[in-house]
């Protein structure tokens, strides 16, 4: 323990060099009683003042200096005073009170101070009692700083065992909490005891400003040790409904390294005696409505995660994929979506993201945190509202899906962020709903002209000699191909006339309209003699075509088929109309027709034939 | 067809096989529906073609993603890991950068030129995608890309599958040939999502060069030669396989000369893909002047002057007049042109200006070349010969539908029906001699394969037809000609309806099975990223051992970023990627002293190895171990490899040291020197106090299935650095020289490469 006895020596020198210092008088506050407690159960060290502040002069006080070392100031995460009245189950808790840090004359070198503005002015005789909570992130020194996988990691604790203050304090105690029972060893003064996992200082009396007593405490702690080096967070805001999350933590076990090997087996044996310092479990609380998370690492998924969900919240453990020992890195990102609506609203005309700014995992000490709010394509007048100083600035916008400019990045940075800094901040901006029509009026418009290239492309004629044998062959194959299909088109319109016929003669055996029938005939017949005399000319270009050669004689013979079913159902329907002015009976009409109804059948299946065989082409 | 487009693009793909051949029937009864919309027959059959051809893209892309699906979005294997690498050097440093870049992270500390020593076509490919990609502002990580590079070119190719089946048979043979090949086994081992490696651009760009040169033969249009010649570019781009082509293309144009089928278009389609794909092949650095130098190049070269002998001899005989002075003539010029040739052949072999052919092309023709001179290669399981069952596994039916389609081409041979043969069979030759390339004859088997199908179900379902219309009165038959003429001669035969209609749903039936295999085969057992394994659980549950990048992450986030590691040559390219540590050897195996250094290191007594790893300035040494797990493909298993490597360089390391009586064993009765070697020691280091399993001793081996010999481990010179939760992975820490002591002078005498 010979550094242990070195640190004890390194606090008298402070102590020597503190008193040397002949205190001023700040104010006439006295501090009628303190007590202070200080949590040590986690790596994140806690210490509670309750404060009753009296003022002994005349004149009234609105400032209430509280001092803090330097060596632990550096570490210091959060600061946060409030006034309280009452006590015990009726204490209520006041506002918390503005803090600044302030560097008055006549300070003693070795602290810092921080001015806390009262609720009200303090007259004379007047007291007031205030909660003074410091929460400080590096704080806890492993002694010995190497251990071996089976050893336990100790840790060291320093601080005074009165309170370091610029008011002469009446009555104060102190009392620490460890997490386990197991001391290694505590500075034991007059007064001083350990009950359990709890070792109380004092009460002591009247002491004057600045009264210095060093109080180490040694102990064992073996939870985990979490420290993320650097943390970004990444929030996205997309206004069709979607609030992504990602967080990318730069995690190191922060306590004690470890020497020599690792073993695996002992490791597996008993992780709680060998390799009790490790850990491999993180506990991430998400709000209730995350979704689609996911965790990964540069190299891919890591498989060794839990999700648990109830309709609270959502409780992700994640395991790193080996455990941390002291000194080991690791460096993994998750992310969730959130509901969009749970998170945005509206205002005075501007939108407001309203988010939690820390890490949602327990008991981690973030040394540099990062919150970069990237908002919509086409925010602006973006202002952030943050409850603590942090440093803000914005980024290069940052070019998401469909992006033309870019999408605004507000950066936070904190550095030292520790839980208490889990709270909510408000990323103001404005945004027009109508420019989420602009990507999927991208997208359209894009496929729009994508199809427009294909339609110009099949269109348009890239062949480089305009006057060669086989460009002009395929052209002439072009003209035929548009021939053939003008002659179909013909054809079927003739189909369709016939049908008609045939319609006239089923209306006639309803309602035996005779006359109406032949005008319909005399109609048709009409109409076929124009078409023939297209087809005709048809028929001639494309005898005079080279290429036509081989479909010609297909082509004439369907126009022959088709005239002669023209023939035989004109024939047909005269035969019918005939018998109907005759008056003749159904038998015997059905006789008379009979013959030229099969032959029309089978002119009818051969057209189709021919017709389906030049459509082949 | 609505089902059918349901079950092709949904994740049960049923049968989409049966579909396509069924197109002809399809046609008629479509014509119904189709009709209304006014559509001629040929449009209609157009419509259904693309749409056949649309969905059998998009079967071959999400069949390939069972991967992504049962694993995650990752880099499978071993080498996509450093082409994943270089990609990511592509995109961050540009193209320039990546062609200079000297890697000292590899081979330390020799180091490694890259640009000159790889086939850059795939990482540029995927580094132009994911350009693309964000040009167009979509911000997908190159990650993605490079997982979904493989299945993208697998849709490609059974385009390309479609139109070499076109070219060579009809449209239907076409449509099977691209629906056989999107879900081929054989093809999907290496293209499954995250297979990023050179194979899965390179069959495209093999089949499409083919197709192209077959098309440029068939038109003799020097467009179509300077295509190929492109695509041959694009093929030696990107894989090492291009000496497939350079020799497949030359025997082939010899084969049609030798059967009397020269012809201009022949001419023209090879004289100008040799030279222009010569020229753009030389720009590749990996090749250069390896192309009109080396022997397996020679080939294409000879045959190059032979056409031109040819063509020159035509035109000579079309200026002579009389028989008898051309045959002077001939003799003469056939003489002077072989001994110029050989002459040539022979000063160019001595003087070394043609080097000779190398050890793996050796191996390729004779498969018993490589396990007696180089045994770096007969060590990588991919290059053993094939088994039966794996041709079984890989085909399926395609197996049996090969042959027959085979004797269909010889029924109608023709320019490309001979190429598609001659590259069925001797990809077919080469499939048997090394178990990766089934790959290579897979197109070859699917097109094949597809010509017989086509073929056989035309057939039958023009025998039903034309039969119905003789049924319906009509003699005079829409089809061709050649059917109803058929159809009219086979109505003698009895049942021929019948037979046929039992012969289509048989071979429905055959195509289903395929299609179900294939499914089947892809899901279990091409999918796995082999990074990542996956065992079933007692209870049925999966079990993931994600050891591999537990120990890889561990290297990267715990270890000084200039540690070097060593290990066997297998985890150098995961190491270099994931880690992102410097190894000693790694998969590009160019280097054999060296990986036979580190050969040694494994075998040797422990104060020994320290010595080799002092002087390479290991600072890590990795292993991995099966012994707990039972997974057999572990580093004692392949101990024997670094015995036989090591000692093909330092006869000191002797093979029958570490056996017994020829027999290769860990426990008791193993051979003293194998208990005490450091592999040994790295791998059962503290293994003798574990119980794997209940009811055995404590040290039994599961791999291996034996208790362990020597259980009591004890290293002085290395100390456990990691071991990953499964054991798979073991790392080691060198202990640094004690100064002054004993070791620090002993670097004088080492045999340094």
């Amino acid at each position: 323990m010979a550094s242990c006895i070195k640190l004890k020596l390194d606090l008298c020198i402070l102590f020597i060099s503190i008193a040397l210092f002949t205190s001023p008088v700040f104010s006439d506050l006295i501090i009628s009683r303190v007590d202070r407690r200080i949590d040590l159960t986690s790596h994140i060290v806690r210490i509670t003042s309750t404060i009753k502040v009296e003022n002994d002069g005349s004149d009234p006080v609105s400032d209430f200096m509280v001092t803090i070392p330097d060596h632990q100031a550096e570490q210091l995460a959060f600061l946060l005073a409030y006034h309280t009245e009452g006590k015990g189950k009726t204490k209520s808790r006041g506002a918390s009170l503005p803090i600044k840090s302030v560097n008055p004359e006549g300070m003693p070198q070795p602290v810092t101070s921080y001015s806390v503005s009262l609720p009200k002015k303090l007259g004379k005789g007047e007291s007031l009692t205030l909660e003074v909570l410091a929460a400080f992130a590096h704080i806890l020194r492993p002694v010995p700083e190497q251990v071996s996988q089976g050893d336990l990691q100790l840790v060291v604790f320093q601080d005074s065992a009165y309170l370091i203050s610029p008011y002469a304090v009446k009555i104060q105690t102190l009392s620490v909490k460890l997490p386990d029972a197991r001391i290694e060893s505590y500075t034991k003064l007059e007064n001083s005891k350990a009950q359990g996992s709890e070792i109380k200082y004092g009460p002591y009396e009247n002491r004057s400003p600045f009264s210095y007593t060093p109080v180490v405490v040694h102990f064992e702690y073996n939870k985990p040790f979490a420290v993320a080096q650097k943390l970004v967070r990444e929030i996205e805001i997309s206004h069709w409904g979607n609030v992504q999350i990602t967080e990318h933590y730069n995690l190191v076990h922060g306590g004690a390294s470890l020497k020599g090997e690792f073993s695996r087996l002992d490791y597996q044996m008993g992780p709680h005696a060998k390799g009790a310092s490790a850990f491999n479990r993180l506990v991430a609380k998400l709000p209730a409505r995350a979704h689609s998370v996911y965790y990964r690492d540069e190299i891919g998924n890591i498989s060794t995660s839990n999700l648990h969900s109830d309709s609270k919240k959502t409780v992700l453990e994640i395991e790193p994929r080996y455990p941390l020992f002291g000194g080991w890195k690791t460096f993994f990102t998750f992310g969730y979506g959130l509901p969009l609506k749970d998170y945005v609203y509206e205002a005075e005309g501007k939108r407001f993201v309203n988010i939690s700014f820390g890490s949602p995992i327990d008991d981690l000490v973030v040394r540099e945190l990062i919150v970069k709010v990237v908002l919509p394509e086409g925010s602006s007048d973006i202002s952030v509202s943050v409850p603590f100083p942090v440093e803000q600035w914005q980024e290069q916008n940052k070019l998401s899906h469909l992006d033309i400019g870019g999408r605004p990045v507000m950066v936070l940075q904190k550095v030292n962020a520790v839980p208490e800094h889990n709270q909510l901040i408000q990323v103001y901006y404005k945004f027009s709903s109508l420019s989420l029509l602009r990507e999927p009026l991208m997208l359209i418009s894009g496929f729009f002209f994508l199809f427009v290239a294909c339609i110009a492309y099949s269109h348009a004629d890239f062949s480089i000699s305009k006057s060669s044998a086989s460009y002009l062959a395929k052209l002439q194959w072009e003209e035929v191909l548009t021939t053939i299909q003008q002659i179909e088109n013909i054809i079927n319109r003739c189909l369709t006339i016939h049908e008609r016929l045939e319609a006239s003669l089923r209306e006639l055996s309803r309602t035996g309209n005779v006359q109406g029938c032949k005008t319909a005939r005399k109609v048709a017949d009409g109409l076929l003699k124009d078409l023939s005399k297209e087809l005709k000319l048809l028929l001639v270009s494309l005898q005079t075509s080279p290429q036509a050669a081989q479909i010609f004689p297909k082509v004439e013979e369907l126009v022959a088929k088709e005239r002669e079913l023209q023939e035989k159902l004109i024939t047909k329907h005269s035969i019918v109309v005939d018998c109907y002015e005759k008056k003749l009976s159904g038998r015997e009409i059905e006789n008379r027709v009979a013959p030229h109804q099969q032959k029309i059948t089978a002119l009818r299946q051969e057209v189709d034939d021919l017709l389906e065989y030049i459509d082949g082409i | 067809m609505a089902n059918k487009v349901e079950a092709m693009a949904g994740t049960k793909p049923q049968d989409p096989k049966s579909s396509d051949p069924s197109l002809f029937d399809d046609i008629s009864s479509f014509n119904f529906s189709l009709k209304s919309l006014k559509l001629k027959t040929k449009q209609q059959e157009f419509l259904i073609r693309v749409t056949i051809l649309c969905l059998v893209y998009v079967l071959a892309f999400s069949t390939r993603l069972f991967s992504v699906l049962r694993y995650e979005s990752m880099i499978h294997e071993f080498d996509p890991y450093f082409n994943y690498r270089t990609t990511l050097y592509l995109t961050e440093k540009g193209f320039y950068e990546f062609w200079n870049w000297f890697d000292s992270e590899s081979w330390y500390p020799l180091g490694r030129i890259i640009g000159g020593t790889l086939y850059p076509g795939l990482m540029v490919t995927a580094a132009l995608i994911y350009w693309g990609l964000r040009f167009l502002r979509f911000a997908v990580h190159i990650r993605e890309v490079c997982v979904l590079t493989a299945p993208f070119f697998a849709s490609n190719t059974t385009i390309v599958a479609y139109f070499f089946g076109k070219e060579v048979w009809d449209t239907g043979a076409g449509l099977v040939a691209a629906a056989f090949i999107a879900i081929c086994p054989g093809y999907i081992s290496r293209s499954v999502a995250g297979s990023y490696d050179n194979e899965g651009v390179a069959i495209f760009a093999l089949l499409f060069t083919f197709y192209l040169f077959v098309k440029a033969v068939n038109t003799g249009s020097l467009s179509w030669a300077l295509a190929s010649a492109f695509g041959y570019f694009y093929m030696v781009s990107a894989w090492g396989g291009y000496v497939f082509i350079i020799n497949l293309i030359p025997l082939y144009v010899l084969v049609l000369l030798v059967t009397g089928r020269y012809s201009m278009r022949l001419y023209i389609a090879y004289s100008c893909m040799y030279v222009v794909g010569m020229l753009l092949a030389m720009q590749i650095r990996f090749v250069g002047f390896q192309h009109v130098q080396s022997g397996e190049h020679m080939a294409a070269m000879g045959v190059f002057f032979l056409l031109q002998v040819f063509y020159f001899l035509n035109w000579v005989k079309h200026l002579l007049s009389g028989t008898k002075l051309f045959e002077t003539f001939l003799r003469i010029t056939v003489t002077s042109a072989i001994s110029v040739g050989i002459l040539a052949l022979g000063v160019g072999s001595a003087s070394g200006y043609i080097s000779p052919w190398t050890g793996r092309f050796y191996s390729l023709l004779d498969p018993t070349y490589a396990k007696d001179h180089i045994p770096i290669i007969a060590s990588v399981s991919e290059h053993q010969p094939t088994a039966w069952s794996s041709f079984m596994f890989d085909f399926h039916i395609l197996l049996f539908l090969f042959p027959a389609g085979l004797y269909f081409c010889f029924k109608r041979l023709s320019d490309g029906t001979i190429f598609i043969v001659m590259y069925g069979l001797t990809s077919m030759y080469f499939a048997g001699v090394m178990v990766r390339l089934i790959l290579v004859a897979t197109p070859a088997v699917c097109l094949i394969s597809a010509i017989a199908v086509s073929a056989t179900i035309k057939n039958l379902t023009s025998l039903l037809r034309s039969k119905s219309k003789v049924h319906s009165g009509s003699v005079k038959g829409s089809t061709s000609g050649k059917a109803s003429s058929k159809a009219s001669v086979d109505q003698t035969l009895p049942f021929q309806r019948n037979a046929a209609i039992a012969l289509l749903l048989g071979a429905f039936y055959l195509l289903s099975r395929y299609v179900i295999h294939c499914t089947w085969v892809t899901s279990e057992a091409y999918s796995s990223p082999s990074i990542v394994l996956a065992a079933r659980g007692a209870h049925g549950n999966r079990i993931i051992f994600d050891d591999y990048r537990e120990a890889y992450y561990w290297l990267r986030q715990n270890t000084p970023p200039d540690a070097k590691v060593m290990s066997w040559w297998d985890y150098g390219y995961q190491i270099t990627a994931m880690g992102n540590r410097t190894v000693i050897v790694d998969n590009n195996t160019w280097n054999n002293t060296h990986i036979a250094t580190v050969g040694r290191a494994m075998s040797s007594y422990e104060d020994e190895a320290y010595e080799i790893m002092q002087s390479l300035d290991v600072d890590y040494v990795l292993v991995v171990f099966g012994g707990v797990t039972g997974y057999s493909s572990d580093d004692i298993n392949k101990f024997l490899w670094m015995v036989r490597i090591g000692g093909g360089v330092f006869p000191i390391i002797k093979e029958p040291d570490y056996l017994v009586n020829g027999e290769y064993r860990v426990d008791k009765g193993a051979a003293p020197k194998m208990l005490n070697c450091l592999m040994y020691k790295l791998c059962y280091y503290r293994f003798g106090e574990l119980r794997t399993e209940y009811g055995k001793p404590p040290g039994y081996d599961r791999a291996r299935g034996v208790e362990i010999g020597n259980k009591d481990v004890k290293l002085e010179y290395l100390e456990e650095a990691f071991t990953t939760s499964n054991w798979i992975v073991r790392i080691y820490k060198v202990k640094p020289p004690i100064i002054g002591g004993e070791f620090s002078n002993s670097l004088s005498f080492l045999p340094l490469d």
